[in-house]
């Protein structure tokens, strides 16, 4: 049953119920537009596969571990969202973060800079070289696949020359290797919690009462519940579980509370989602994604854009390179390197980013780089090697590319219309 | 109808290089009426709309807008003034709803925060004004809607911004029967409200169905304009065609019409 509701103007449209909504989500995904739904039902599948064939994949410890393995990648993918969108793809992400990474290390190890001075220059290092890779794309009209493989092997070069040939620079302060190595104690990590679920629902509440007001449909208030309770039950069982003591020895030293990494990852997700969604940036971003001409036409910079979403794309690489220095508590000519680029470019595309461009979220990247870390981590516990755990990889995101472009033909040909 | 044009071209001339595209072409728009502006391939028609809405330069000739003489030099500018065009192929962008393409680059803000109750309201206000009543939902996206829902929402897209001319290039050219139906009358409703609308079409049906008044351009010159009442389909037919019809028209053709260059009227120079 649907019952009709009269919005704005007088224009009759249908009034949402709880089923409804469903009903539309369901068409919609029938229709080509999966979202981040693959993912989430590979995630489930693949942790209990992982943790029926090895309980250990479930212990406290190691699902703190799954947030420190995953956190470079986590950032990186949420940057190359930004490039994706576009239609574009930064193949170099992986080496900028390693030479954003090594620019960290050497400011802390060999010029004794401290923490909150080295990290900002590593921050900008990364927006530098997002301005160069847009600057040539955008101006100089340099396909994006070219501009960012030139760079990939520039990059690799340049930290190979920042590390001396090959040497491996440690780092010693303390607040920056706790970054992505320390927990939160677990009164902290409790707040945070509170906090999150509580901004979410003011958010998700506030937004339906701004709209009830104006006389504009609204969600249903089932819906919006569910989404409020998932969340909740979503963090405080995971904070219930990280407040846990999982340290195999605890009197030597007491491991338990949230990662910190973890609220540095929420920050992220939350700004850029919230750049995304509600201001005219991200509108802009999502117009030049889906048709050029038509945002050309509507008065859009598009150039300024497309350099814009390569300096987010290298900013949000340089703190990826941040955290995996301080996981690591130093820098190689490998850090960056190896599989990190193609887990993140999987990790945004298994997500449900598009690569046509147009269609993603940042929310993709965090649950693309979880089914990653996931894979990752439990082939690891299962004993299988490492060219084992690349190939189903690398069989992973080419199932998740081809559900993309499938989803995307089958949304041209219904058209949904 | 109303007696002062809105907007009103006068001796207009365009060329590209040596081809000389449109010579002396007039035209008026009236409040209230939609004015079919009809030709073959190449009379010039696209560069005519192009020259209005600021994308080319014109050479020659008067704009005046509102009783004011008017210079168009940018999309912003003829913005500015109140003409709206809708292209052919609509500029609206797939993976956004309804209101999102319509406020595309003219969003409303509150702060830095995008002002998203309004800008429905105001979308729904313009849908509303237009009677428009077959979408499903404002935030639907825009891949999921018909050939006739998509222009009904380029063309909301245009009168969202109390604008006052409409011109709308071959709005019906893709549709079916049913959604053209539903088109043309959009486009009857657009001019009943006060507006001027200019009406780019190939299909004759559509122009008697719907105009109060025809201008004919042919290779370049402005045939006719004429009331569409007063002539009939077979004579709008010769003035596209041959540029005169009887007593109304073009002089019969002599060289000097030409300039005495006949290689300034070929046709085709429509770019």
């Amino acid at each position: 049953m649907t019952t009709t509701t009269t919005t704005a103007g007088g224009v009759k449209v249908v009034k949402p119920t709880v089923s409804s909504y469903i009903n539309d989500y369901w068409g919609r995904v029938r229709g080509g537009d999966l979202g981040s739904l693959p993912a989430i039902l590979g995630l489930i599948v693949l942790s209990l596969i992982f943790a029926i064939a090895r309980d250990t994949f479930v212990s406290g410890l190691n699902f703190a571990n799954l947030f420190n393995q995953s956190a470079q990648v986590v950032f990186i993918a949420m940057g190359l969202v930004f490039v994706l969108l576009l239609g574009e793809i930064d193949l170099s992400a992986g080496f900028a973060s390693g030479v954003c990474g090594a620019v960290v290390a050497i400011l802390l190890t060999n010029h004794g800079w401290d923490w909150y001075t080295a990290i900002p220059a590593a921050l900008v290092t990364g927006l530098v070289i997002g301005f160069v890779l847009g600057f040539l794309v955008a101006k100089i009209g340099i396909p994006s696949f070219v501009v960012t493989l030139a760079a990939f092997l520039g990059f690799q070069g340049l930290l190979l020359v920042l590390l001396g040939g090959g040497t491996n620079i440690s780092t010693r302060n303390e607040f920056f290797n706790s970054l992505n190595n320390d927990n939160l104690s677990v009164t902290w990590s409790w707040i945070l919690a509170v906090v999150a679920v509580a901004g979410y629902t003011f958010a998700q509440f506030n937004q339906m009462r701004t709209r009830a007001k104006r006389g504009l449909v609204t969600d249903p208030l089932g819906i919006v519940l569910m989404r409020v309770g998932g969340l909740a039950v979503l963090i405080f069982v995971a904070t219930a579980i990280l407040s846990q003591e999982r340290a195999i020895n605890p009197a030597i030293n007491s491991l338990k509370g949230v990662p910190i990494v973890v609220p540095i990852i929420g920050f992220f997700l939350v700004l850029w989602t919230f750049v995304l969604g509600r201001t005219s940036y991200g509108r802009h971003v999502y117009a030049v994604g889906g048709n050029t001409e038509a945002a050309r036409r509507a008065g859009i910079p598009v150039d300024r854009i497309r350099i814009s979403v390569f300096v987010i794309g290298s900013f949000m690489a340089s703190i990826g390179g941040i955290m995996a220095v301080s996981r690591a508590s130093s820098v190689d000519p490998n850090t960056g390197g190896s599989n990190i680029l193609l887990y993140s470019v999987g990790a945004a595309v298994i997500g449900g980013t598009s690569l046509f461009g147009g269609k993603g979220k940042i929310i993709n990247a965090v649950i693309g780089g979880a089914v990653i870390a996931v894979i990752d981590n439990g082939m690891g516990l299962l004993g299988f090697s490492s060219g084992q755990k690349f190939i189903f990889t690398g069989v992973i995101l080419l199932i998740a590319a081809s559900v993309d472009a499938l989803a995307r033909r089958r949304a041209a040909t219904t058209g949904n219309r | 109808m109303a007696a002062t044009p809105l907007l009103e071209l006068n001796g207009i001339n365009k060329a590209f290089g040596p081809v000389q595209v449109l010579h002396d072409v007039s035209l008026s728009v009236y409040p209230g009426e939609v004015t079919a502006l009809v030709g073959d391939n190449g009379a010039g028609k696209s560069t005519m709309v192009k020259c209005i809405s600021g994308i080319y330069q014109i050479d020659s000739g008067t704009v005046t807008f509102e009783g004011n003489q008017v210079a168009i030099h940018a999309p912003s500018d003829a913005s500015a003034l109140g003409i709206e065009v809708v292209y052919q192929d609509l500029a609206l962008c797939d993976n956004l709803d309804v209101v999102q393409n319509m406020f595309l680059g003219r969003e409303k803000k509150r702060g830095i925060v995008l002002d998203e109750p309004t800008m429905e309201q105001m979308a729904g206000d313009a849908l509303a004004s237009l009677s428009v009543r077959t979408l499903k939902s404002l935030r639907q996206l825009v891949a999921s809607l018909s050939g006739g829902q998509r222009q009904t929402v380029a063309i909301a897209k245009a009168v969202l911004w109390n604008s006052k001319v409409v011109i709308l290039d071959e709005p019906t050219a893709a549709l079916g029967v049913a959604q053209t139906a539903q088109v043309l009358e959009l486009v009857r409703r657009l001019a009943d409200n006060g507006l001027g609308v200019v009406l780019i079409s190939h299909n004759m049906n559509d122009v008697f169905a719907v105009s109060d008044r025809i201008a004919a351009l042919y290779l370049g010159r402005m045939a006719a304009q004429v009331k569409t009442t007063d002539v009939t389909h077979s004579q709008v037919v010769e003035l596209i065609t041959g540029g005169r019809s009887g007593n109304i028209g073009l002089p019969p053709e002599k060289p000097a019409d030409f300039g005495g260059d006949v290689v300034d009227i070929t046709p085709g120079g429509d770019k």
